[in-house]
């Protein structure tokens, strides 16, 4: 590869420290012009903190420098600096504004630079518009952001931060910009992260480098032309993604090998059965299924043909226009449905959006992980908080959460390891029937393993395990039986050697031709 | 094809009416008690010479409100806008009445308190981090400690016309001019929240803090600035109730409080739903003023008052959120 040689953004001997915790250790990172630059790493080596160092919402520690484009910058960045650096981010956690419209976020950043006394809410509805289509996107300007799907949040996010490093390096041929992406794929379908991989490569060819992180190494190796690998903290090296290859990465990532043998799978003998019929709801239309214990479901398909409403409807967190859930012997109506029944009768639900729907951020993490057991430390004298925290320290410690310290807050965690918490807080009530939506989204490569092994371990006690998820390779892994969806129904089972990755692939396209797919058009990106 | 698009065209149609109910129960709600206690009271209720004085005696109340929703919107508590409030209204009392200084002066004087007072709860708030809520329970109760002692505990009466005139004595359309001083300032927050990017921050600052820092928002003076604003405003409000009592009390000022928090929560049920809102609280300080003066009309006791508040607070509130929960049924329901 032969790069400009001058650096976009070079950051020397960052160290930021939370509370006696070190987060990072004297990491130097350079982005060259015009290159997509990786930053891997395990859940909670810090990549998301350098990145909110960059951002100005951390302070590092002395020490640290910053230069930009060859010019030396004092930190911290005070807030908003970045924008005159010509940076712009899509964080890990989005940051939107879910209580407020889609206009509202997608300006804020203009709000904060520029001053206006005079806002016309109808302009501005209509730029909205204008910056949304022009990117393929159909949303309303005026819907609450915590309306939309997932998906569509993520893409509000992305085009937010595309559309302002556009604006920011439109004018200024010398300077380079950074456009920084905190996993910004994982919410994303396969059709609008190829799209966004092309926005992308138009943005690296032209006007700004690119800070891209994800723990997806297909993803990596596919996009970008060097990478950085941070491990607790400190920088384990840096590479050119020419040389590089899945192996290499991994032992960077964790520091060894991972173990070539795959997921053990149990026999599957004919457990219970738990059957699902008729079920109608959000774009699913009258689906029966039929899981068994010890056995692990697959569901897939495209974004929109049904799948995903399953494990919600289900579980009874959106509301079913028909449909009946039998198992144990009762029979529930899923019209009627709601959380506390389904949990009551060993249905657990691990959502996608593990951050607005299954925590509180603001409690500790033991906290959030006992509370669907609070009943086994009921005493004479009030909860048992002694037991509640050394079981809790044990349970984070087999799921590998770091820190394994139950009064740690559950926003400090990084973002991998909240997600290992939740799957900890539901898979310790050993439930009949476990609903999990995308199971390893945003964990590292080391844990997506284990949580493999701990949804192979659930069924081999006993439990039904289903896994809705578009990521097949995960699938392959992981599953018995693998039903894909197309157009709100079973449209085909597969099983035994049929369960491939290329297999699956090829039959949720086969059955989707109808979806429109991507969202981020590759118009938008030639503008 | 057909069919979906028709069930959506409901569905859409089905959410604007719930929006409407929601954005103006509480106008509905106004407007039908004015017209209920017209009906029955013809001759006392119903005369302009009512509503010019149901009009006229709200403005205190509608300007501390105001200030009030400034820090509400950037997420922070004020509960030192009565001790302002009180404090600036003695200022102007002792120092028009005892010492003969010019009524202009003692109102620059009193806003100038105001900023002060802001500037200190900001300082403990954004710099040392503490609880607004805290912080100005604490200044509040301070500065009316303060009242007291200034004012030895005594009414301080015979302030300048210089100030009554213009406030209570003057009338426009038979209303005091208090009462447009009152909609002037509801106007200029109304449209510093909704028009300026400045207000935009300080809602994107209330709703989440970590956003707005990672947005670039500079957190920290938002918030002070929303304090400051509030002391201002709140010192204002003291120079309008100076104006209208012609005097200065060292108590009743803090009788403002409840009603303010009241208002401003009632508000955010109305006009624009889930947002602090002046128009809305407007509308909440005249229907309930309308209210209780209807049910004095009928020679009704006054702890009648505190029902009526408490009981139409929890109503209005409870009116707007069936709405809201009707309009999430409708969009909850299976369609795509
Ligand atoms: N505000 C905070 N207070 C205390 N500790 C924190 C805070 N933010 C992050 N940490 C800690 O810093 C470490 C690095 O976290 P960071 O979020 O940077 O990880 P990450 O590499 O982005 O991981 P992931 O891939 O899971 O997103 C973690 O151990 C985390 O617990
Ligand atoms: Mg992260």
């Amino acid at each position: 590869m032969n790069h400009d040689p001058r650096e976009v953004v070079a950051l020397r001997h960052i160290s930021k420290t939370f509370d006696g915790v070190r987060a990072l250790h004297d990491v130097d990172l350079t982005v060259c012009r015009g290159e997509v630059h990786g930053l891997l790493g395990e859940n909670g080596s810090g990549k998301t903190t350098l990145i909110k160092v960059l951002a100005g919402f951390h302070a590092p520690d002395a020490g640290g420098e910053l230069e930009i484009n060859g010019r030396p910058v004092p930190l911290p960045l005070w807030p908003g600096q970045f924008r005159r650096l010509g940076m712009s981010f899509v964080h890990q956690d989005l940051g939107l504004v879910p209580s407020l419209s889609v206009t509202e976020n997608l300006l804020v950043g203009d709000m904060a630079s520029r001053r206006s006394w005079r806002l016309s809410w109808a302009r501005e509805r209509r730029r909205t518009t204008e910056i949304l289509t022009s990117f393929g996107l159909e949303l309303d300007p005026c819907a609450k952001v915590s309306d939309l799907r997932t998906t569509d949040r993520a893409l509000l996010a992305i085009v937010r931060a595309v559309g302002e490093i556009r604006m920011n390096t439109a004018g200024d041929e010398s300077a380079y910009g950074l456009l920084v992406l905190d996993e910004p794929t994982v919410f994303l379908p396969t059709s609008d992260r190829d799209q966004l991989f092309s926005i992308v490569r138009e943005i690296a060819a032209r006007r700004a480098s690119v800070l891209f992180v994800s723990h997806n190494l297909d993803e990596v190796l596919e996009i970008t032309d060097r990478v950085t690998v941070l491990r607790d903290g400190e920088v384990r090296g840096t590479i050119d993604t020419a040389e590089a290859s899945n192996e290499v990465l991994v032992e960077m990532i964790i520091g060894r090998k991972l173990p070539t043998n795959s997921i053990a799978r149990a026999q599957t003998e004919a457990g219970k059965e738990i059957s699902v019929d008729g079920l109608t709801g959000g774009s699913a239309r009258d689906v029966s299924l039929k899981f068994r214990a010890a056995e692990v479901v697959g569901l897939t398909g495209l974004v929109g043909s049904g799948f995903e409403e399953i494990p919600y409807c289900v579980f009874g967190a959106r509301a079913a226009a028909a449909g009946r859930l039998e198992m144990d012997g009762r029979t529930f109506d899923l019209r009627g449905m709601i959380p506390s029944r389904a949990l009551e009768a060993g249905v657990a639900l691990i959502p996608a959006d593990r951050q607005h729907d299954g925590s509180v951020g603001s409690l500790s993490v033991g906290d959030n992980i006992t509370l669907p057991v609070l009943d086994r430390y009921r005493s004479p004298l009030g909860l048992n908080r002694r037991r509640m925290r050394s079981d809790a320290r044990k349970l984070l410690e087999q799921f590998d959460v770091r820190p394994p310290d139950p009064r740690f807050r559950y926003q400090s965690l990084s973002g991998g390891n909240q997600q290992k918490a939740m799957l900890a807080k539901w898979l310790q009530t050993k439930p009949s029937l476990l609903l999990l939506h995308e199971p390893t989204q945003g964990v590292d490569v080391g844990a997506r393993q284990q949580i493999f092994q701990l949804m192979r371990e659930a069924a081999a006690n006993g439990t039904a395990v289903v896994c809705m998820s578009t990521d097949y390779e995960q699938l392959a892994a992981v599953c018995d039986r693998v039903v894909v969806f197309g157009r709100g129904r079973v449209a085909r089972e597969l099983t035994g050697g049929e369960i491939t990755e290329e297999r699956i692939a090829e039959q949720c396209y086969r059955f989707a031709e109808e979806h429109s797919g991507s969202h981020l058009d590759a118009s938008g990106a030639r503008r | 094809m057909s069919a979906g698009a028709a069930a959506l065209g409901q569905r859409q149609r089905g959410t604007s009416v719930a929006q409407f109910v929601e954005r103006f129960a509480l106008v509905g709600a106004w407007i039908a008690l004015v017209v209920v206690f017209s009906v029955l009271k013809p001759d006392t209720f119903a005369t302009s010479s009512n509503f010019a004085a149901i009009l006229g005696s709200q403005a205190v109340l509608v300007v501390v409100t105001c200030a009030l929703l400034i820090p509400l919107t950037a997420g922070d508590y004020d509960l030192s806008i009565t001790g302002v409030l009180t404090l600036s209204q003695m200022i102007i009392g002792i120092l028009n009445t005892r010492h003969d200084i010019p009524v202009y002066l003692c109102v620059a004087l009193a806003l100038l308190m105001g900023a002060l007072v802001g500037l200190i709860n900001g300082a403990f708030v954004v710099v040392l981090g503490i609880d607004s809520f805290i912080v100005t329970l604490g200044t509040g109760t301070f500065l009316g400690g303060v009242v007291l002692w200034i004012s030895n505990s005594e009414t301080f009466a015979g302030i300048s016309s210089q100030l009554t005139r213009p406030v209570v004595v003057d009338r426009f359309l038979g209303v005091p001019l208090a009462f447009y001083y009152g909609l002037a300032v509801v106007i200029a927050v109304w449209y510093f929240l909704e028009y300026t990017s400045l207000g935009r921050q300080l809602l994107f600052v209330g709703r989440s803090r970590s956003v707005a820092r990672l947005t670039g928002l500079r957190v920290g003076r938002l918030r002070w600035g929303a304090l400051v604003a509030s002391g201002v405003i709140s010192a204002a409000a003291g120079v309008l109730y100076a104006g209208i009592t012609g005097a200065a009390d060292p108590v009743s000022g803090a009788e403002f409080l409840l009603p303010a928090f009241a208002a401003a929560f009632l508000g955010a049920t109305s006009i624009v739903p889930g947002r602090f809102n002046p128009w809305g609280s407007f509308i909440a300080v005249y229907f309930l003023v309308t209210g209780i003066t209807g049910l004095t009309l009928f020679g009704i006791e006054s702890w009648v008052h505190d029902m009526f508040y408490g009981g139409a607070l929890v109503f209005a509130v409870t009116i707007s959120q069936i709405a809201r929960h009707r309009e999430e049924h409708q969009t909850s329901v299976p369609d795509s």
